[in-house]
């Protein structure tokens, strides 16, 4: 039996669309397995993890996402750190975050194991929230308010770190949200 | 018949005719994409020093001017014009051909360099501060915008010149058959590139308007086209670096072809899929819905990531039969120790392989997942996960061939050769613990492009656990490395081109040095024979257990970034 094989740089003569030899098979296959495995996790999760990042997505204006956070501070203001607003809204209600250069406005308090609905926005370039340690990371885009449901799962205080580049300070753009223990 | 000598040579190696204006638009681009490695080595010592907390070299305006010098000297400059050498080498050279329209070849090399030119200046005089990416709202100068587009539009033209090349050397009938599999893949990188560079004139030219203040311009949509171009562009490294490691398996070892078509179909995968891989840019962004992240994230369940677990098997596993055809069949590993290991054509590309594979595929397929992408956003691990993908991957790559190049086409014997036998190893190495190290700090929160994680000038303090110290003393001690050890490429590269000794007839057969050893004795590139039924029929046992090690790492570190992932809030 006579056969050929040669190397990438050799053009082939004849008719090259031959069959598979059983070990290549065999690896396409079970890697062909593995990338089903590597997608159904993503559809799996949806229906049975707890950690997705779908949300409630909508378009806004700037102008109107600002008046938004304004209102929402006004209305469940406690207190200022470092001169920015401590805002404690109701378990459950929504609640507004707004990334601008170079501050995350309000300080956020929440309730331990509650379900809030945090938005978030920006009113001039991109932002990334980042909260540590709590590895949740979200793309915040000016005019569009991405609305996530979350639930806090310990008590503590938590980092907003931007991690979008958005200018010369945006390495100085930390916000905070407080965590308390359940009702 | 004269007129026909004089435009072509004879290569007394591989006995390929080369096209002269081939040859020359090779070096120049060659030389060109070197000289803007350069530019990016040299900004990368300034970030990896200023990241390094406890050196923190740079002030804030410099690192993030350096940051964006880096960006586009290395992933755009350095590479692409590597690739316009690679798409001469592939086209003309490996297809015997001659090069139409050589003077076209000649405006868009000067359009590339007036981009590049351009785009350096807009960023040195600080008129462009908004890193590689560009996002809007954030705005460079007009010109900057220009800059790229003129280097697409330059580029555009290569990629046109090198399927022009295609259809004259089929109407010359200057090869038997089919095309090689090498230029069939390079085939591959030209068509995503003339895909990429499409979404690339769809995404700047709105840009440039809109800094002109002429039109209006949605972050989102910017971000979504944008990553057509940048994603999309990446899987032309992938395709170019996948052909040259089918290239130099060849030229090394007499690597073979286990079989054309799966390696074809393979590479078609790559060129089917390509406009989806924007989404893994976009997965916690609120412009699109779950349904479309994970159908795009995933390329439609996974076939391009198929398609490089193919080549991952292919590539080594030709290696592997080469070498049992040259009579290393004893044991399961004899072809691997036996191996030319100081011949950097032969190492770079391995090390390319490896932690291409091992490394860079496992993290970006992990990253890439919708879900783990929450823990992992613009975080440290993305800088690391792209650091041995389009680094140790690719320009590690580029680097092995260059060992080729340097020979076969600028006929010259390498310069500093003891140098360049260690040059791989320092380099894979080096980016390999940078990127460990980068990996480590993204798993605890670090932000990616941050000028300081001891946050002192912010209103809350931000504390990291000492553990991350060490996570950075390794970004930065492997960053220096490979830092060095691009720096010696570059000397060994120049020195070369511009003072390197003459490889003649006399100095391959006195086997002087300087010469890799698939040059001074070409491995067979064609076997024949009962032998050759009967080594393909044994297979390639050790290539099996490579794969299989590699498989099972991948399926550890994916469900260990879900278990973690699961640890974390409850968010949708
Ligand atoms: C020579 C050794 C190299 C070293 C030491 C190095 C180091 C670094 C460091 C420290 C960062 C900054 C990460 C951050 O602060 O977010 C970075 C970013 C980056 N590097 Fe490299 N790098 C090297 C080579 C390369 C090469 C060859 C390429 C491309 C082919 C490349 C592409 C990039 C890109 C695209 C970024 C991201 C820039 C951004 O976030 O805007 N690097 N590199
Ligand atoms: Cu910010
Ligand atoms: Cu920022």
């Amino acid at each position: 039996m006579d056969m050929e094989m040669h190397s990438g740089i050799v053009s082939p003569e004849g008719i090259w669309w031959k069959p598979a030899a059983s070990q290549e098979k065999r690896w396409i296959t079970i890697a062909f397995i593995w990338c089903l495995v590597l997608f159904g996790m993503m559809p799996f999760w949806h229906i049975k993890g707890g950690q997705n990042p779908s949300g409630i997505r909508t378009r806004v204006i700037e102008a109107d996402y600002q008046a938004r956070v304004d209102r929402f501070i006004k209305d469940y203001q406690v207190g200022t750190e470092n001169g920015i607003p401590v805002v404690e809204p109701p378990a459950g209600s929504d609640v507004y975050l707004l990334g601008h250069m170079w501050e995350w406005t309000p300080v956020i308090k929440l309730k331990k194991g509650v379900e809030y609905t945090l938005h978030l926005s920006s009113v001039d370039v991109n932002h990334g929230f980042s909260l540590y340690p709590a590895k949740l990371n979200f793309q915040v885009i000016p005019g569009y308010d991405y609305g996530l449901k979350i639930t806090p799962s310990i008590a503590g205080d938590f980092n907003i770190i931007c991690n979008e580049f958005c200018g010369i300070g945006h390495h100085n753009m930390v916000g905070k949200i407080i965590v308390g223990e359940s009702l | 018949m004269n007129a026909i000598a004089d435009l072509f040579r004879k290569c007394p190696v591989t006995g390929l005719k080369v096209d002269k204006n081939a040859e020359n638009l090779i070096k120049a681009n060659a030389v060109v994409a070197v000289v803007f490695m350069l530019l990016g080595v040299i900004a990368a010592f300034g970030i990896v020093l200023t990241r390094w907390q406890a050196v923190h070299l740079l002030n804030a305006e410099w690192y993030y001017r350096l940051l964006t010098s880096h960006g586009l000297n290395m992933l755009i400059f350095f590479i692409i014009f590597f690739e316009m050498a690679v798409l001469y080498f592939a086209g003309p050279v490996l297809l015997n051909s001659r090069l139409p329209a050589p003077k076209l070849g000649w405006v868009s090399f000067g359009l590339m360099m007036l981009g590049a030119i351009l785009v350096n200046v807009m960023v040195y005089s600080g008129k462009a501060d908004v890193l590689f990416t560009s996002y809007p709202p954030l705005m460079a100068d007009p010109l900057y915008y220009v800059g790229i587009i003129l280097f697409a539009v330059g580029a555009l033209i290569v990629c046109m010149l090198f399927m022009a090349t295609l259809v004259a050397a089929k109407k010359d009938k200057t090869y038997p058959g089919s095309i090689p599999l090498v230029t069939f893949g390079a085939l591959t990188a030209t068509i995503i590139a003339i895909i990429t560079l499409i979404h690339g004139a769809l995404i700047y030219i709105p840009t440039l308007l809109w800094s002109l203040n002429l039109m209006k311009m949605d972050p989102e949509i910017y971000r979504l086209i944008f990553w057509a171009l940048g994603h999309s562009s990446q899987q032309i490294n992938v395709a170019a670096m996948v052909s040259i490691w089918y290239l130099l398996a060849g030229l090394t070892v007499g690597g073979v072809v286990l079989n054309e078509k799966i390696s074809r179909v393979a590479f078609v995968l790559y060129i089917l899929f390509i406009s989806m891989a924007s989404a893994h840019h976009l997965l916690v962004d609120p412009g699109m819905g779950s349904a479309w992240k994970i159908w795009n994230t995933s390329y439609a369940m996974y076939l391009a990531v198929l398609a490089s677990m193919i080549h991952g098997f292919t590539v080594p596993a030709g290696i592997e039969i080469g070498q049992r055809l040259k009579g290393f069949v004893n044991t399961r590993f004899e072809w691997l120790s036996k191996a030319p290991w100081s011949d950097p054509g032969f190492s770079g590309m391995m090390l390319s392989l490896v932690i291409f594979g091992f490394m860079g595929g496992i993290t970006g397929v992990t990253l890439g997942t919708e879900q783990i992408n929450i823990i992992a956003h613009n975080t440290m691990r993305i800088p690391g996960h792209f650091h041995v993908t389009v680094v140790g991957g690719t320009a590690l790559a580029f680097m092995a061939v260059t060992y080729y190049v340097l020979p076969l086409i600028f006929r010259k014997r390498v310069a500093f050769w003891g140098m360049a036998k260690v040059q791989p190893y320092f380099f894979g190495a080096g980016i390999s613990v940078m990127a460990v190290g980068m990996i480590l700090q993204g798993m605890y929160g670090i932000p990616r492009r941050h000028w300081d994680s001891s946050f002192a000038g912010s209103p809350f303090p931000v504390q990291f656990p000492d553990i991350v110290n060490l996570f950075q003393a390794l970004m930065g001690i492997g960053g220096l490395l490979a830092a060095f050890g691009a720096v010696m490429f570059i000397t060994i590269a120049v020195a070369t081109v511009f003072f390197g000794k003459e490889m003649t007839a006399d100095s391959i057969k006195n086997g002087e040095s300087g010469i890799p050893q698939g040059v001074l004795k070409l491995s067979a590139q064609v076997h024949q024979g009962a032998n050759v039924a009967a080594v393909h029929k044994e297979g390639a046992k050790g290539t099996m257990i490579l794969v299989f090690i590699f498989l099972v790492a991948f399926i550890l570190y994916f469900f260990v970034n879900w278990k973690i992932l699961s640890s974390t809030w409850k968010v949708g």
